[in-house]
């Protein structure tokens, strides 16, 4: 398969393994963050960790949008579903994300009309479908799914679609990586930047990063052999003590990103003052609403949302592990009482979670003895 | 499922603490497993549950007697490469088979939504003849009962089969030694993602049909070649195949190592899984098997099934270890490697 199979190529892989291992020789720990949610599940999907020497240790950052969305924000946008004709579409990653009556499928198990969707654009189909029904769109997602909500949302202005709304909980990626370098815990090296979100936003907003904090970062793809390469390139930039930023992933990844996608965004959305991300605490200018101009289709306008604020259970650790201070396996409740079937913490419940791909690929692992080929 | 059958003489206690039926218990996954470990199974087989196969044999005055049961209801009733009533014939005989058994007879319960087209109701009892008689196996009685429009979806059928044991061969879970290999007899997931695409939610297309077909032609030329050999066999229908080797490992404390690059995918499915963050391991079929093969077996069984129709692309895809016990471990040809367990649930598609 085209676009997958080089990037998965086992000679090209080992060559690259040994130019990392080589390059971070034994002397020096380093610790990479890798930001984007995709990579955490990239890393433990193609077993990643099995590759990489000791010395280098990978820290799951927040770039996960379900991992990081309030249990209050569910249970809000559950309420506005629960009145009489409304269907509740979200994406499926949301589905099984659970609010503190239960997650959207065990609503939808009720009776609730849930809806799953693979594109916002789809949603909207779905409201001109049923014109007697009301749409109701929870948008989650960093800049990677904020323009095509932004785009669902002129075309319905643009076509008059009363019968649509979305809730909005789209996140920006820079404040989160800014919380993180700001958290006097935190001890890293260097960055895989997020590849999705830089499809829209490009490279320049993570200037500061290498200039202000010194760190390098290195946007990366999410195939096996795209993500040690971008080790490769980080391990360069440390040794030399150099902090720039570079583009690993070129082949979708522009240096000023997406205008197209940008201009939609700026039409549709403004920055909220605050927003509060699960295991993080509030973050200024850290997410988006829509502006007065599309207010008709803002589900927070249009309905009574109650404003429900949910503390997670004392005991789960989920900032830490979100910050990466602690590993998954780390936290009093991982796999005990929090688990991909009943997951407590946000981190849980998502694939791209770190405690989900960690329990999911690697929990188990530790028992396995070590591996000879299969004859 | 279907268990040992004996008569309870009383029940053990009941574990399944769910407080409501979701989608998942029915999904095939762990719910489907907690709720028929933790509530059906204390209950209807007592303490004598053994580990739960595809069908029951059981012993009727001297005669053995293989009985499965299974319902049907897949939304839409026709997909590229098959429909309800083809599925409903063959899932049965396919339970029957991988137990090591010939489905002989099969009754059939219709349960039919008020409203219903005659048109489509004949078109699936054409499509069940059909099936039945290219497996081999009468349709020897049934039932129908119709609801209020509005109380089911369309049509549900459950078929429910007896078969005879084949001679020499049997299935035991128990039985599974290190060193033993993992076949799988084709490419997977072509059912699930053909249901998926054709659900037409996801505006996603691809050319790909059900793999739905009788796998007893297969299992009986299996059984003849390398018959004593054969440990444990299973059709990873809901939650894939990674779903059945886990309960495998679980049944018998052992490890199940697999080799990513040996397991047959076609290309639509892996390049549908990749755009829906899917996992072709967790995807349904329905005309594939898995077989636990002693090693001395393995080379006379792959080509037994290589000379057989639609048998050409099986495989060995893994094999038996101690570790990882009761899981399930994938290794890459470039030496990563990954636990992957039992679905939670419907596969969802991913997207941010």
């Amino acid at each position: 398969m085209r676009f997958v199979d080089e990037f998965r190529e086992p000679e090209l892989i080992s060559k690259t393994a040994e130019e990392i291992r080589r390059l971070a020789g034994t002397k020096r720990h380093y610790r990479m963050m890798e930001v984007c949610g995709g990579h955490t599940h990239a890393i433990y999907r193609f077993g990643l960790k099995d590759i990489l020497p000791e010395n280098i240790e990978l820290i799951h950052g927040p770039g996960c949008p379900v991992c990081v969305l309030p249990m209050g924000r569910i249970d809000d946008g559950l309420s506005v579903a629960q009145q009489p004709d409304v269907i509740f579409a979200a994406f499926g990653d949301m589905m099984r994300v659970p609010g503190t009556q239960g997650s959207p499928l065990e609503h939808k198990a009720r009776g609730m009309d849930v809806r799953i969707v693979y594109s916002p654009s789809d949603a909207l189909k779905l409201a001109r479908l049923n014109p007697d029904k009301h749409v109701m769109f929870f948008a989650i997602g960093f800049e990677t799914t904020a323009p095509s909500t932004a785009l669902t949302l002129m075309r319905a202005k643009a076509e008059g679609i009363r019968n649509f709304s979305v809730f909005c909980n789209h996140v920006t990626i820079i404040p989160a990586i800014r919380a993180i370098l700001d958290s006097p815990d935190m001890r890293l090296d260097a960055f895989i930047g997020p590849g999705h979100v830089s499809t829209v936003i490009g490279c320049r907003p993570y200037e500061w990063i290498a200039q202000n904090e010194h760190k390098p970062i290195v946007v990366s793809g999410f195939e096996p052999l795209d993500m040690l390469q971008s080790v490769v390139m980080l391990l360069h930039q440390l040794r030399k003590g150099e902090a720039r930023v570079e583009n690993q992933y070129k082949r979708v990844v522009p240096w000023e990103g997406n205008r197209a996608a940008l201009r939609a965004m700026a039409e549709v959305f403004q920055l909220r003052p605050y927003f509060e991300w699960r295991g993080m605490g509030f973050i200024s200018q850290s997410a988006l609403r829509l502006r007065d101009s599309y207010a008709e289709w803002d589900a927070e306008q249009r309905f009574v949302i109650p404003g429900i604020r949910v503390t997670d259970p004392k005991a789960a650790q989920c900032g830490e592990v979100l910050k990466g201070v602690l590993k998954p396996h780390q936290c009093k409740l991982f796999g005990r009482e929090c688990t991909p079937e009943h997951p407590i913490g946000a981190l849980m419940v998502s694939s791209e979670g770190s405690c989900a791909a960690y329990f999911n690929y690697e929990h188990r692992k530790a028992m396995a003895s070590s591996l000879s080929s299969i004859a | 499922v279907s268990a040992p059958a004996t008569i309870p003489a009383e029940s053990a206690p009941i574990r399944f603490r769910d407080t409501q039926i979701e989608m998942a218990h029915g999904a095939g996954g762990k719910a489907s497993r907690r709720l028929v470990e933790g509530l059906f199974a204390p209950l209807l087989f007592g303490n004598a549950t053994g580990p739960l196969g595809d069908a029951a044999h059981i012993d009727i005055g001297g005669a053995k007697v293989a009985i499965t049961t299974d319902s049907f209801v897949v939304k839409p009733l026709t997909f590229p490469g098959g429909s309800i009533g083809e599925l409903a014939v063959n899932g049965t005989v396919n339970d029957l088979a991988v137990s090591g058994a010939k489905a002989e007879a099969l009754v059939v319960t219709y349960v039919l939504e008020a409203g219903l087209p005659t048109s489509l109701l004949e078109a699936e009892v054409r499509a069940m003849a059909r099936a039945a008689s290219a497996a081999g196996v009468r349709i020897a009685g049934g039932d129908t009962k119709v609801v209020e429009h509005g109380k089911a979806d369309q049509m549900y059928i459950t078929t429910s089969g007896i078969g005879r044991p084949l001679r020499g061969v049997t299935i035991d879970p128990s039985a599974v030694r290190p060193g033993d290999k993992v076949l799988l007899s084709g490419p997977i997931g072509d059912h699930g993602i053909t249901i998926l695409l054709a659900r037409g939610e996801l505006d996603l297309e691809a050319d790909l049909r059900s793999d739905t077909r009788s796998v007893l032609p297969l299992v009986e030329a299996l059984v003849n070649a390398a018959g004593p050999g054969i440990r444990w066999m299973r059709d990873p229908t809901r939650g894939g195949v990674a779903t059945s080797l886990n309960e495998l490992a679980r049944d018998c404390g052992l490890g199940v190592v697999l080799l990513e690059d040996q397991i047959p995918v076609r290309d639509a499915v892996r390049g549908a899984c990749e755009l829906l963050g899917l996992d072709p391991l967790h995807i349904a079929n329905e005309g594939q098997f898995l077989a636990v093969m002693a090693p001395e077996y393995a080379d006379a069984a792959i080509n037994a099934l290589a000379m057989m129709p639609g048998g050409g692309e099986a495989q060995v895809i893994g094999e038996i270890r101690e570790q990882p016990a009761g899981s399930v471990l994938v290794t890459t040809l470039y030496g990563g490697s990954r636990i992957i367990d039992m679905l939670v649930g419907d596969p969802l598609p991913r997207i941010c």
